[in-house]
């Protein structure tokens, strides 16, 4: 474990960010204790396999099919499972439904914790120190910070990712789109609404 | 006190600033951070408690200072050593190449899909039995610490020690991070959703509804 003392052991890898990855990933490969191609493959994955795509669809089903909802209230990790949405950073999920009467928001405030197969990589301010700072204490401030605004009636429940359940928001459906079938609500889904700093609009 | 990482309800900060949808790495190396990280984590040296306290036990000064995949990078350089799978002089650059021992347990290109499929799924059966219900009123432990190891590893935040709040859900039995992080067992107990008006947790709250759900285990937590 690391221990509390002076000597960093990472301040031996050069200070550039770009130099330092390259060097552990030198030093790792020609020890045989990483791939390369492994590497790549995990990238794509992430650029172009897994995002808030996946997270979309979940939102639009649960719009138009009553039997999932209710899957999705009895045992989201196993009714996304079936969809096919399962793996790293998503074995246990837990989706969170706004109403008129109260509007969710998660935050990870120790590190950076997101429903990995839903939505991907977190975006870079999620991740941010000003994020995790004040999605707790002034939710409201910081929805203003995307611009959105809350109804006074409306509560804000946040949820704070300490474990590895991982929380999905259930945006409400907007109004005049009773004829949209799912593939063209999940279009007006998006990555922001499913974390809860927005909300999903109809298209005008 | 607590770790510089444990920053919930921090003062100071500055706005929060969104970005596109579309965008998920904002650099190269980014990526490359992120891979070398989960290709590491695959040679099965330590799990997700100890390499989160990695990081949280960078100084604060680097934990303040480094972006996000620098941390990342850091964490991972100290848990490479500390678990004794590169030495000083590996990084440093004076590696030699012989084969290594865990050389067998790389991750291959192909195995690539069904270990990010597979995950690492935290619920295990425990031998203590939940004590706590929906409904039931309860009090976080006051001091936001580790009681097994001095400067050790919790997923209790500051903002919500000594508070008051409810049971909101129960999630079943997991792995205890204050435990699982230090070598100690995965030590598995009930763990709770509880919810905390946001007037318990902060002086001035936003609004008189608002709350904060934290996921707490049981050892956290006192009938209130």
């Amino acid at each position: 474990m690391p221990h509390d003392d002076p000597h960093h052991p990472h301040s031996l890898l050069p200070s550039d960010p770009a130099l330092r990855v390259k060097a552990l990933e030198t030093v790792l490969t020609r020890k045989g204790l990483i791939d390369p191609a492994a590497l790549d493959a995990i990238i794509d994955t992430y650029e172009t396999k897994i995002g808030p795509r996946n997270g979309a669809h979940v939102v639009a089903k649960a719009w138009t099919d009553p039997a999932f909802l209710q899957a999705l209230r009895d045992d989201a990790t196993q009714a996304v499972a079936d969809l096919g949405y399962y793996g790293r950073q998503g074995e246990h999920l837990v989706v969170v439904e706004n109403t008129p009467k109260r509007h969710n928001m998660v935050v990870c405030t120790l590190c950076s914790c997101y429903p990995w197969p839903l939505l991907g990589i977190p975006p870079g301010w999620y991740k941010s120190d000003a994020y995790r700072a004040r999605a707790v204490r002034e939710p409201r401030a910081v929805l203003a910070d995307f611009g959105v605004t809350l109804p006074e009636q409306t509560a804000v429940r946040v949820w704070d990712s300490t474990a590895e359940v991982r929380y999905l928001v259930l945006p409400m459906r907007p109004e005049g789109t009773d004829g949209m079938d799912a593939e063209a609500l999940a279009a007006l889904v998006s990555r922001d609404s499913m974390i809860g700093t927005g909300l999903v609009e109809a298209l005008r | 006190m607590s770790r510089v990482h444990d920053m919930g309800g921090r003062f100071g900060d500055g706005p929060v600033v969104p970005e596109p949808e579309g965008e998920v790495f904002h650099a190269e190396w980014h990526k490359r951070a992120l891979a070398v990280t989960l290709a590491s984590g695959s040679l099965g040296q330590w799990n997700i408690d100890i390499s989160r306290h990695a990081r949280e036990s960078l100084a604060p000064m680097d934990y303040t200072a480094f972006t996000y995949y620098e941390k990342w990078m850091a964490g991972l350089a100290e848990l490479l050593v500390a678990r004794g799978v590169l030495t000083e002089a590996d990084l440093a650059g004076g590696t030699d190449a012989d084969p290594h021992p865990l050389a067998d347990r790389k991750l291959t290109a192909e195995a690539v899909p069904e270990v990010l499929a597979r995950g690492g799924p935290a619920d295990r059966d425990s031998d203590t039995a939940p004590v706590f219900k929906p409904g039931d009123r309860v009090v976080t432990r006051r001091l936001a610490q580790n009681t097994l190891v001095a400067g050790g590893h919790t997923r209790l935040p500051r903002y919500a020690a000594g508070a008051r709040g409810e049971i909101l859900r129960y999630h079943g039995t997991h792995v205890l991070p204050d435990s699982n992080a230090h070598d100690l067992g995965e030590a598995p107990e009930p763990l709770y959703a509880v919810v905390f008006p946001a007037s318990e947790l902060w002086a001035q709250p936003e609004h008189p509804n608002d709350e904060v759900v934290l996921d707490l285990w049981q050892s956290y937590l006192a009938p209130a």
